[in-house]
């Protein structure tokens, strides 16, 4: 060690960071000791770069099946575009598959930064596509239980797999609220769009049930996560939209021009008037 | 489901989680207390009679160690110990700051570097997550770091204490470590912010080294060097 030392000082006026490199011999109990952590470190930087790609493919799927599920208004065969969307999300489905599967044997919370986008997006894609299926919202349980892989277990070359594996992938309680506060952004959009189409009820089915959603909201209040409140202020504004165009078609029900609705407007009186009652 | 049972679902959710951190914070709040009596008892050695009793006072921060150790058996019974990282920003400042405090009192003691398994040991925590509570290496690194600027301190004043012969040692001893953390490939992260400040230490400790040197202060060693 003293005569290490030695040398080092006399090296460090002439070169410091030739001096630097000499010491670090691959012997040293520090520099080994580094080695370890490197390899750790790089280990998980990798992980979390592959999961965050992982992310971004179910995100961008995601978008497009909420596109596809807007065209739903304008198309006469509705199922037809559902179906399609369904597709799509078996395929985001898969993907989730990849990231339950690097997360074997992890703690969740750990690489949580890394797909939560992609995760809050789904959620708003397959609740919408179950809110335009059934009307409702979709139930945490429900989205868990469709996250369900079975995993083969590769055996030895050509023979049958040893045992199917299950692997699950749990949407976290926070990840499904903040999915839910950017569903009602979609609904606004259908809202408006369908307005647009003459469609009449559905409006008011949508303001009813975003007003269900802004109340849960509220009810929640600061208690959830920091982005939580965040999104709170955009759900109001986009409540506040629908619930505008609510009125428009309650005051000008009549007045609706009649190039556009003349068809839809007269098959759906009736209709109208029995919501009235719910509204 | 309904939309207003689902929400209070939810919200039951929210609260058991807002109560289990309530609960982590006020243990993390009694750590922060140990650790700075630590703190306070490890300062001494930058006193110019501290330097006689470094011995004494590691055996006495050793001792307060016994009460950290009691307070994260403590922590650890607050929260499932799988969701780890769940809650990990609540106590990473402070594991930080132990990882450094044990870091230096194995430093006054033997002049090495700690392992992680002897924080790990001194705080009566694991070293691999599969175990239970653990010092994930980063909070270890970030420990050593903070160690590292608390030594260019006290390189500068064991000189104002009239120890020549430490700065040399020190000045090796950063420059391992130096090296080792050259072998990193940091992310750009709070851990990778600390150690650009690393290389500040080095610079100061080195010219502690060349003001030693040029006026023939370091001269014991030197000429240990020159056999």
């Amino acid at each position: 060690m003293n005569k290490r030392e030695g040398e080092a000082c006399q090296r460090k006026n002439a070169d410091s960071a030739s001096d630097r490199d000499a010491n670090a011999n691959p012997s040293s109990p520090v520099i080994a000791a580094f080695k370890v952590f490197q390899q750790e470190l790089d280990t998980k930087h990798d992980k979390y770069e592959r999961l965050v790609k992982i992310s971004r493919d179910v995100t961008i799927d995601s978008k497009r099946s909420i596109f596809l599920l807007h065209r739903v208004t304008s198309v006469p065969d509705a199922e037809e575009v559902l179906k399609e969307a369904e597709v799509k999300l078996d395929g985001v489905r898969q993907k989730i598959g990849q990231i339950a599967e690097e997360l074997r044997g992890e703690d969740i919370y750990q690489f949580h930064r890394a797909f939560t986008p992609g995760i809050q997006e789904y959620v708003e894609a397959v609740s919408f596509l179950h809110y335009i299926r059934h009307r409702s919202l979709i139930s945490l349980e429900e989205i868990n239980a469709k996250l369900v892989f079975m995993k083969e277990e590769k055996g030895g070359a050509e023979t049958q797999p040893l045992g199917a594996q299950v692997l699950t992938f749990q949407v976290t309680p926070s990840d499904y609220l903040l999915g839910v506060a950017d569903l009602t952004g979609e609904l606004m959009r259908m809202c408006i769009s369908s307005v647009g189409n003459g469609d009449i009820d559905t409006p008011f089915q949508l303001s009813q049930f975003l007003r269900q959603i802004h109340d849960g909201f509220s009810y929640i209040g600061n208690t959830g996560p920091y982005e939580v409140s965040k999104k709170l202020h955009t759900l109001r504004q986009s409540l506040g939209k629908v619930e505008d165009a609510c009125y428009a078609l309650r005051v000008r029900g009549s007045e609706i021009p009649k190039h556009m609705l003349a068809d839809v407007f007269s098959s759906r009186t009736t209709l109208m008037d029995s919501e009235e009652g719910v509204v | 489901m309904s939309v207003t049972e689902m929400f209070s679902y939810i919200q039951g959710f929210l609260s058991a989680d807002q109560d289990v951190r309530e609960d982590i914070r006020k243990v993390v709040q009694t750590l922060e207390q140990a650790a700075r009596e630590i703190l306070t008892v490890l300062q001494s050695v930058h006193q110019p009679s501290g330097f006689k009793e470094i011995p004494s006072k590691c055996t006495r921060a050793r001792e307060l160690f016994c009460t950290v150790r009691t307070q994260i058996t403590d922590l650890k019974t607050k929260f499932p110990v799988e969701q780890y990282y769940r809650f990990h920003e609540h106590w990473r400042f402070v594991l930080q700051r132990l990882a450094f405090l044990a870091a230096f009192v194995v430093y006054l003691e033997s002049e090495t570097l700690v392992t992680r398994e002897e924080v790990a040991k001194i705080l009566g925590i694991e070293v691999v997550r599969e175990k239970g509570f653990h010092l994930d290496v980063e909070d270890y690194l970030a420990g050593v770091l903070i160690m590292a600027s608390e030594l260019s301190r006290l390189a500068v004043n064991s000189v104002t204490a009239g120890d020549y012969t430490r700065p040399l040692r020190i000045s090796n001893f950063i420059n391992e470590l130096d090296s080792g953390f050259r072998l990193l490939n940091l992310k750009n992260d709070p851990l990778r912010k600390r150690y650009d400040g690393l290389k500040y230490d080095v610079k100061k400790i080195e010219e502690v080294v060349y003001d030693l040197s040029i006026r023939g202060l370091a001269k014991e060693s030197e000429s240990g060097g020159d056999k």
